[in-house]
């Protein structure tokens, strides 16, 4: 008995300290009300939305880059295309959330106020299809804040994106991205 | 078995890491949303009446429906084919919950004017209201003229009908969707002297989607009558068929023993019953057109 105690306490001990460190910083930076466009631009229509309420975080220390957002959150010039939206082409009910979990590339002095070119590699999420992608930005450091942004390019069909042929005119192939996030510093 | 003992605790740090990862971190800070259920129907209408839904703010609805002849007229008739009544209707979204509409049926020469709002909308997450709930009135002026040799026109007040519905709806699932229909309707003056000036009835309507894009549905009015009207010819309204959606159109394909496309006619005016065959085929095509100048506006900002 006490041996399996012994190995217990041990392996506590071990768990412990591999979570430890990151546990113990606070230089994590996030935001919840990050800025996600996107525009899908066709000769017959040209369509926006906005995600006001994106949630990011980023770890200084490590490079480590997590974003998410509801796609209900993303507002529609009209209710009738954010129906579709929702109903239709992204199935939100099945899959509510896009996410993105990844590292940034470079190695990026955060204590130094100054502008980077980066990028960041990992896994994007939308529709419930993950795609593994390397998306390039600027990273720009300013006192106690990090501002993110990036542009990017989401094609429909490595999501499984269905759109069907009556509206195939209207709605974009690849659909164009902009992210603008504003981190501050983050206690959990 | 040591082996097994000790498998628990490797899992510690384990659950460790996942608190520590950024992505968890997100989900837990995340505010549970509340949810509006959308799309509990794909159109304005179950099938002949309306359902929770309304027309989305600055979008017009223009919608023609129709309704064959009897299937069981026969061969010479080509089932019905060779008869049809019409409804068009211009229907508008004044706000994201209050619609307007006018609509013009061949039957009776009816003109039609509705108003539709959603007083309450099913919501999940963290505020949850188990239904939606649609107030609809109307008022039909019948203009033909009787066919009657000699006999005194109606007078203007005479011509009008009233109905007032209560829509309650739930979603229940992704699929399944239920309406039920509670109807005030007052003639004032039925189309037969032995009928009632009041009618009240209760709907039962709702869809099943069988894919992405079409859904099968059904609607029952049950009329409550006077038992002494027994000798009325009316029968209840019954009404299965396909909704097929494609982006702007609702194409909705079904069976009816009700030949009006109006309240007032296929709740209190249906004189063909399923038993015997009389049976109508007919469509409704939805298409609904964004008057709105803001999203053009939306996308030269980008």
């Amino acid at each position: 008995m006490i041996r399996y105690l012994f190995t217990y306490i041990l392996l506590l001990l071990i768990g412990l300290t591999a979570s430890g460190p990151v546990r113990a910083q606070s230089n994590l930076y996030a935001t919840a009300t990050g800025q996600t466009s996107f525009f899908s631009e066709t000769p017959a229509e040209n369509i926006t939305a906005v995600n006001k309420k994106t949630q990011a975080i980023l770890n200084t220390s490590t490079g480590e880059l997590a974003i998410r957002m509801n796609m209900r959150d993303f507002d529609f010039p009209n209710e009738l295309m954010e129906e579709h939206f929702n109903e239709n082409y992204l199935e939100s009910e099945k899959y509510p959330t896009a996410t993105f979990r990844g590292k940034v590339d470079q190695t990026v002095d955060y204590t130094q106020n100054g502008t980077y070119e980066v990028s960041t590699t990992g896994a994007f999420t939308i529709h419930g299809v993950t795609q593994n992608r390397t998306l390039k930005g600027q990273l720009i450091v300013k006192d106690k804040t990090i501002s993110i942004s990036s542009d990017f390019e989401v094609a429909l069909a490595d999501h499984k994106i269905e759109v069907p042929k009556i509206v195939f005119m209207k709605i974009a192939q690849v659909i164009k991205v902009k992210a603008r996030y504003q981190l501050t510093p983050y206690n959990r | 078995m040591k082996l097994l003992r000790i498998i628990p605790f490797l899992l510690i740090p384990l659950l460790g890491a996942a608190q520590d990862d950024l992505l968890g971190e997100l989900e837990k800070q995340a505010v549970p949303p509340t949810v509006p259920v959308v799309a509990t129907f794909k159109s304005t209408r179950i099938i002949n009446g309306h359902s929770v839904e309304t027309v989305k703010r600055n979008h017009m609805d223009f919608r023609i429906s129709h309704r064959f002849g009897r299937l069981n007229s026969g061969a010479y008739e080509l089932f019905g084919l060779d008869q049809a009544t019409i409804r068009l209707g211009l229907e508008y979204g004044v706000t994201d919950n209050l619609m307007i509409g006018i609509g013009r049926s061949s039957e009776q020469k009816a003109y039609d004017f509705f108003g539709k709002y959603r007083v309450l909308r099913q919501t999940t997450g963290a505020r949850t209201v188990p239904v939606s709930v649609t107030l609809f009135g109307s008022t039909v002026i019948r203009t033909v003229r009787s066919f009657i040799p000699g006999e005194q026109e109606r007078s203007f007040q005479d011509k009008l009908s009233y109905t007032g519905q209560v829509l309650i709806a739930r979603k229940f699932s992704e699929r399944l969707s239920l309406q039920l229909t509670p109807t005030y309707l007052y003639r004032n003056q039925p189309e037969l002297a032995a009928d009632d000036q009041l009618l009240l009835a209760v709907g039962i309507g709702g869809r099943y989607k069988i894919s992405k894009r079409v859904s099968l549905n059904g609607e029952y009015f049950w009329a409550l009558r006077d038992k002494s009207s027994a000798a009325l010819p009316y029968y209840n309204s019954l009404a299965v068929g396909f909704d097929i959606e494609t982006g702007g159109h609702v194409f909705q394909l079904h069976f009816t023993n009700s030949l009006g496309m109006i309240e007032k006619q296929f709740i209190g005016e249906t004189v063909g019953t399923w038993g015997k065959g009389d049976i109508h085929y007919g469509f409704n095509i939805s298409r609904t057109f964004s008057l709105d100048k803001k999203s053009k506006r939306a996308a030269t900002d980008w």
